[in-house]
C-alpha cells in the first residue's frame, strides 16, 4: 500500500497500464473486490481506493487516494472507473460494473463469474457536494487575491463578522474561499476585472470583490451577473451613488430587473413583489448595498447621513412581470430589447399605495392615481421624479381598453399640470413651496421623463404602488440600465 | 478555525498634515463655498460681511450641484486661490 504524506496541489500521474478507482462506501465496489484482485493478480491492475486505504485490502496494488488528487485531476465521477493509462494520463474509461465491458476492456476472460452481470456506479467521493467546493479551493490553483482573515476556532464566526463592522445589521454568511469560488462559477468574468469604482472612498472594486459580498449577502451564484450590473449601475457618474448616499433624505437605490435572467433565476414579480420571502430579490439589493458599505466605505453616520433612511436601504431589487403584461416592458421603453436582461437602477425613498377598487375604466383609474400622485413627496412638490409599480389588476383597465403605456403617461401626465400659484411659498398657509417668481403659470408634477412605470404584484388586489423621488436629473441622480453579461 | 476573505477595499486612508491654523484673518483670502442649496446664498452673504469686517478678503465659489461632490478642478482652485476656506452644509 502506498501512502503520501503530503497534500498533493499539482496534478498527480496515475500509474500506466490499468487502474481502477473504487471506494468501500460504494456496494458496486465492494461486489466487484475479488475481481480487482484477480486484475492485480492476472493484468497487473492499480486500485486506487478513495476512502478506506485498506479496501479492498492491504497491497502493494492498491494506493490511497487520501487527498482526492488522483480522481480530483482526472475527472472521475462515478466508482468502480476502470481506466486505460498511458504516460500517467487515462486514455480511455469504464464505469459501472458490467461483466462484457470489463472482460473487453481489460482482455482478461472470465472475470466475477459469480456476481451478477451488471450494476451501477456510485458517486466518486471527489463529486461529493459537501467535499467539492473544497476541493476546488485546493486544486484549482485559486487566483482569489483578497485578503484571508482567519476567526479563531473558539470565536463565533457569526459573531467574528459583526465584529470587523462588516454587517447592515443582519447576519452575514461567511465568505469562506469555498463560498466565493462557487460564488465565482456565476460568471465568466476573470475575478479580477474591474468593475467599477465605489464611492464615497471611490475604491476599485472587482468581481472577487463583489461577489465576496454576494456570499455575505446570501446570494446564490446565478445571482452574481445581475449584482455585478447593478453595482456597475450605481457607480456611474449619472446615478450619482455618493450623492443617494450622502443625502439626508430617505433614499437608496432600487433595482429593477428585466429580462430572461429574472425568470431563470427565479426573481419574484408577482405576489409580495417589495416584500419578503424570495431569496433573489431579498438578497440582490442587499449585496449591492453591502459592496457599497464595505468597499465602497459608505456607512450611516458616515458619508451616509439619511435622516430616517428607509426600510429599504437593506437592499431592494425586484422583477416586472413582462408575461403578465400588454406593455413594452421597461427595459424596452429604455431603449433594449425584451430578449436582453438588464438591471435598471433608480433612486427613489419608500413606496406608498394608491388604492382604487370601484374605477372601471382607464380615464377614471388615471385621473384618480394623478390626484394621489400630486402628494407625492409633498403637495407643493414639482418637478418630481417618480417610479409605479402598477397592479394585475389595474392593468387589466388599460389591457381592456386598449391602452398603450404611451397612453397612459400622456393622459396621466396632462392631470398632473399643477396651477403654481397653489404651490408658491405662503400659498394655503404653509411657508413651504416655489419662490414667489413662479406665481402665474402651471408647473408639471413631475418633469418630463419623470415617470418610470413597472409592471408587478399579485393577480389579486386592486392596488398600485408609488415610490417617492429624489433630486431629478441632472442635478441628482439619472435612472440607469445596464446590460447584464454572464 | 474558518478562513474567510476580506469584504472591504482593504485599502487605508492617507494621512495628512494640518495646514497651521491662521493667527488672524487680516489680509488672509477666505474662500466661501456656496454647494447650491437654496438660501445658501443668504446665510454665506452674511459670512462674507462679517469675515470682511475682520479684515478678510472674501472669494466665492459655488459647486455645480449641492447632489454630488464639488468637482476636482474646483477643489484645485479653491486650494490654489484661497489662504482658508469655510466650507458648510445647509438645508
Amino acid at each position: 500500500m502506498h501512502t503520501m504524506a503530503e497534500i498533493t496541489t499539482a496534478k498527480p500521474l496515475l500509474p500506466d497500464g490499468l487502474v481502477a478507482i473504487v471506494k468501500e462506501d460504494c456496494p458496486t465496489c465492494v461486489l466487484v473486490a475479488p475481481v480487482l484482485a484477480d486484475l492485480a493478480d492476472r493484468a497487473s491492475m492499480t486500485t486506487i481506493t478513495q476512502d478506506n486505504a485498506a479496501f479492498p485490502q492491504a497491497a502493494d496494488w492498491v494506493v490511497h487516494d487520501h487527498d482526492l488528487a488522483y480522481s480530483w485531476f482526472h475527472d472521475i465521477d462515478t466508482v468502480p472507473t476502470l481506466l486505460r493509462v498511458v504516460d500517467g494520463e487515462p486514455t480511455e474509461r469504464l464505469e459501472g460494473w458490467k461483466r462484457d465491458d470489463w472482460e473487453a476492456f481489460t482482455g482478461i476472460d472470465d472475470l466475477g463469474a459469480d456476481l451478477p452481470d451488471w450494476r451501477p456506479g456510485c458517486g466518486s467521493l471527489s463529486v461529493d457536494p459537501n467535499r467539492v467546493d473544497e476541493l476546488a479551493v485546493r486544486f484549482s490553483g485559486s487566483t482569489m487575491r483578497s485578503r484571508r482573515v482567519e476567526i479563531a476556532a473558539l470565536e463565533d464566526e457569526w459573531e467574528a463578522l459583526y465584529d470587523r463592522d462588516w454587517s447592515d445589521g443582519l447576519p452575514v454568511v461567511p465568505p469562506t474561499e469555498a463560498r466565493v469560488l462557487r460564488m465565482l462559477e456565476g460568471t465568466t468574468r476573470a475575478n479580477n476585472e474591474i468593475v467599477a469604482v465605489v464611492p464615497p472612498d471611490l475604491a476599485d472594486v472587482n468581481v472577487e470583490k463583489i461577489a465576496i459580498n454576494a456570499v455575505m449577502a446570501g446570494c446564490r451564484p446565478d445571482y452574481l451577473p445581475v449584482v455585478i450590473a447593478a453595482v456597475e449601475a450605481i457607480c456611474t457618474d449619472d446615478f450619482n451613488m455618493h450623492g443617494v448616499l450622502a443625502t439626508t433624505m430617505d433614499v437608496g437605490p432600487i433595482i429593477i430587473v428585466n429580462g430572461p435572467i429574472a425568470r431563470e433565476i427565479g426573481m419574484n414579480s408577482g405576489g409580495n413583489v417589495l416584500g419578503q420571502g424570495n431569496r433573489a430579490n431579498a438578497t440582490i439589493g442587499r449585496a449591492v448595498q453591502l459592496v457599497v458599505r464595505n468597499v465602497g466605505g459608505g456607512k450611516p453616520g458616515g458619508v451616509d447621513r439619511s435622516a430616517h433612511g428607509s426600510p429599504h436601504k437593506i437592499g431592494l431589487a425586484f422583477a416586472e412581470d413582462e408575461v403578465g403584461s400588454p406593455w413594452t416592458s421597461l427595459a424596452e421603453s429604455r431603449g433594449f430589447d425584451a430578449d436582453q436582461s438588464t438591471v435598471t437602477v433608480w433612486c427613489g425613498g419608500g413606496p406608498q399605495v394608491f388604492v382604487d377598487q370601484l374605477s372601471r375604466t382607464p380615464e377614471s383609474l388615471t385621473k384618480h392615481f394623478a390626484n394621489s400622485l400630486k402628494t407625492n413627496l409633498a403637495p407643493k412638490m414639482a418637478m418630481m421624479e417618480t417610479l409605479l409599480v402598477i397592479g394585475p389588476e389595474h392593468m387589466s383597465r388599460y389591457r381592456d381598453a386598449g391602452w398603450d403605456r404611451a397612453r397612459f403617461l400622456a393622459e396621466l401626465d396632462s392631470h398632473l399640470q399643477l396651477d403654481t400659484d397653489d404651490l408658491i411659498r405662503g400659498a394655503d398657509g404653509i411657508d413651504e413651496g416655489l419662490p414667489e417668481a413662479f406665481a402665474g403659470n402651471t408647473i408639471g408634477k413631475f418633469w418630463p421623463g419623470g415617470i418610470h412605470v413597472v409592471h408587478a404584484g399579485g393577480a389579486t388586489g386592486l392596488f398600485s404602488m408609488a415610490f417617492t423621488g429624489w433630486v431629478p436629473p441632472p442635478k441628482g441622480s439619472v435612472c440607469t440600465t445596464k446590460e447584464i453579461t454572464r | 478555525m474558518t478562513t474567510v476573505l476580506d469584504p472591504t477595499s482593504e485599502s487605508r486612508p492617507e494621512q495628512r498634515e494640518l495646514v497651521p491654523r491662521p493667527e488672524s484673518l487680516d489680509g488672509l483670502t477666505i474662500g466661501l463655498l456656496d454647494i447650491s442649496k437654496p438660501r445658501g446664498d443668504v446665510f454665506l452673504d452674511r459670512v462674507e460681511e462679517k469675515l470682511t469686517g475682520l479684515g478678510a478678503s472674501v472669494t466665492r465659489f459655488m459647486k455645480p450641484t449641492f447632489a454630488k461632490p464639488a468637482p476636482v478642478d474646483l477643489r484645485h482652485e479653491i486650494a490654489t486661490s484661497c489662504d482658508a476656506v469655510i466650507e458648510a452644509l445647509a438645508d
